[in-house]
């Protein structure tokens, strides 16, 4: 089922928490909400399921009219960060609730509830914990199942608030994964809220950045993290370094260097903010290709297959940070106080916002 | 072993943990208090109401005064608890789970016969229905007896029992969120299978505990019964009233006979709050390791 999001709106108060926004969820893929705490996310996923109802707006599913449809007609399965199991409920109970609780018409029997909580219990590999209570479960088998009750009553869409966000590093990991193949088997179609980008990036198919109650942009994970649409997405996705700059009719001119900038090509000697992401930063022992600015290192961490290094800018008062694989600071042969050459082998300037 | 155990506590204590025989010295006292204040009258009921034996027991509580002020104190009770067992609820679930103006207004109003004596709050009914009160002419007219009768004495007992069922189900039911009964309505359960199937299990000792205090309190409220019954002997007498007036005509082994009702109703719920006090940390403490 597709989801359409018309210009929905929000206030809680004084705090507007979704300003006028708009989306489109096409049936079958899997959205990520991405953005920091305030950002709207978890209001929106909760209006999407009618535990929340917008000021101003509409929602429509498959092109129907479903703002004021009731939680219970949405068909929606919601899954909640902290996992609101039923706790007096055992596991099967739990699962079972959302088809005990149906009409009495088009409630299945008895042994089909059973076949298909157990058909549930094998696809979160939780066949043996039936008997359990939701205190005797781990965090991450809590979550699946919070997943199988959700799933139980066959929704439509699949929302998930925050899934992973309370467990721990390891489970989070591999429950993700797990999340990413069960969608691609069952294809629901799914919104989850997170604000953990790397999650978004390894899950979804696609990403919406929200901040401060709008969208600031959507698009596949390639899109959205190898071109950001604006600062903030810039800022959020992955870390970055921040060059300032002037920028006039196309051409960029930073501290030290100058770049190209085709997009600012009406620009008039604009004050500019050049974003480069650390791997995007390339350490060199001469400045051969010139554009080079001298650096000298001041720390090196190695994490896994790569190599992070805090680089001392020439005018000494700024730092900026680059990424390497292993392999090319050892053929570097990086030290530190090595004096260096930095060369952003990307960059995207945006014309500073004088609103902030 | 014991010694084991107290070595450990010493430790795990530290500096803050006071010597031996003051912390004997404390319990003392404080067991002394309680069996000076509290147990030795609770005993000398029993012994005073059974000082002439079973049988001038038995015929005390089988005397028909003191058998229809039982009956009007049950009666009492049992329109009263199941009316503020509805309101508490009600009330609770409005106050935990919504966020509303005027909330913290309410949670004070609920509160009130905690803080007005219990004559005031039976005075209130007698101006309020009494002959020269507002209410009084019109309800004499038409027959209705309010004021010296049943109606009036389950007025003002369920004005002193309101706040005890609510009280008790406001933080059990904050501490536990709303994030259930949102799941339980994703899932497609309406209303009522929502309060039945996922609130009221988790609530059903605060419930317990409630209602039980709510009795206890029901069957023996003395001051606000005392100014709206009229002591109509046979009639409008309660059980603590059949007490004082058996007390004041010198009939002390009747008076402790039937004042030992009161006393075992209180033994009863001290053992099932106990029960239900203990059931209900359980549940508050899984609530909370769940967050």
């Amino acid at each position: 089922m597709s989801i359409e999001i018309e210009a929905v709106s929000k206030s809680f108060g004084t705090f507007a928490a979704l300003k006028d926004v708009s989306l489109k969820v096409p049936s079958g893929e899997l959205v990520a909400l991405l953005g920091p705490s305030g950002s709207g996310k978890t209001s929106l996923l909760r209006i999407i399921a009618g535990l929340e109802s917008p000021d101003s707006g509409r929602i429509l599913f498959d092109g129907e009219e479903a703002t004021r449809r009731q939680v219970q007609e949405r068909q929606v399965g919601f899954v909640f960060q902290h996992y609101a199991l039923f706790r007096h409920m055992t596991v099967f109970d739990n699962i079972a609730f959302g088809l005990t609780v149906k009409p009495r018409k088009s409630r299945p029997g008895k042994q089909e509830i059973r076949d298909r909580v157990h058909n549930l219990l094998k696809l979160i590999q939780l066949e043996n914990l039936a008997d359990r209570y939701p205190a005797q479960l781990s965090g991450g088998q809590r979550q699946r199942v919070a997943l199988a009750r959700a799933l139980a009553v066959e929704p439509q869409v699949l929302l998930l608030d925050e899934p992973f966000g309370a467990l721990d590093a390891k489970v989070r990991l591999e429950l993700r994964r797990w999340l990413r193949r069960l969608h691609d088997e069952i294809h629901v179609t799914s919104v989850f809220v997170t604000h953990d980008q790397e999650e978004a990036l390894e899950v979804a198919d696609r990403i919406v950045v929200m901040n401060g109650g709008r969208i600031e942009q959507q698009g596949t994970p390639s899109e959205v993290y190898d071109r950001p649409a604006t600062p903030f997405v810039y800022d959020f996705l992955g870390s970055v370094n921040l060059f300032h700059g002037r920028v006039h009719e196309g051409t960029a001119q930073m501290a030290g260097f100058r770049v190209s900038s085709p997009e600012n090509a009406s620009a008039h000697d604009a004050p500019a903010v050049g974003y480069v992401r650390s791997h995007d930063i390339a350490i060199e022992r001469d400045n051969a290709g010139s554009g080079g600015i001298k650096a000298e290192v001041r720390y090196l961490l190695s994490v896994g297959a790569m190599v992070r290094a805090d680089l001392a800018l020439n005018d000494g008062d700024r730092s900026i940070e680059a990424e390497l694989p292993r392999e090319e600071a050892e053929r570097l042969k990086l030290k530190v106080g090595d004096h260096v050459y930095a060369r952003p082998r990307k960059m995207r300037v945006f014309v500073e916002d004088y609103q902030i | 072993m014991v010694g084991e155990g107290l070595h450990k506590i010493e430790r795990k204590g530290g500096a803050v943990t006071e010597p031996a025989w003051v912390r004997s010295l404390l319990i003392a006292i404080a067991l002394g208090f309680l069996a000076l204040f509290l147990v030795l009258p609770l005993a000398a009921v029993f012994t005073q109401a059974l000082e002439k034996g079973w049988e001038a027991y038995l015929a005390a509580l089988k005397e028909p005064d003191t058998i229809s002020a039982i009956r009007l104190t049950l009666i009492t009770a049992a329109v009263c608890v199941p009316l503020n067992l509805f309101f508490g609820i009600v009330a609770a679930w409005a106050i935990a789970k919504f966020s509303f103006p005027g909330k913290s207004f309410l949670i004070t109003l609920i509160d009130l016969p905690f803080s007005v004596s219990p004559v005031v709050s039976g005075l209130i009914y007698v101006l309020i229905f009494g002959l020269q009160g507002w209410l009084g002419p019109w309800l004499q007219e038409h027959d209705i007896k309010i004021i010296f009768a049943a109606p009036g004495i389950i007025l003002a007992t369920i004005f002193v029992t309101f706040p005890f069922i609510a009280r008790e189900l406001i933080p059990l039911m904050e501490s536990q969120g709303r994030e259930e009964e949102e799941a339980a309505l994703t899932l497609g359960a309406n209303g009522l299978q929502t309060f039945f199937r996922v609130t009221f299990p988790n609530i059903k000792w605060g419930i317990l505990y409630g209602v039980i205090l709510c009795n206890a309190r029901a069957m023996g409220e003395f001051g606000a019964v005392s100014v709206v019954s009229g002591h109509v002997r046979g009639a409008t007498n309660t059980i603590p009233l059949q007490v004082e007036i058996l007390y004041n005509e010198y009939s002390y082994a009747a008076a402790f006979a039937v004042a030992s009702l009161l006393a075992l109703l209180a033994l009863v719920t001290l053992a099932v709050k106990t029960v239900s006090e203990w059931e209900m940390r359980q549940t508050i403490a899984a609530a909370e390791t769940e967050r």
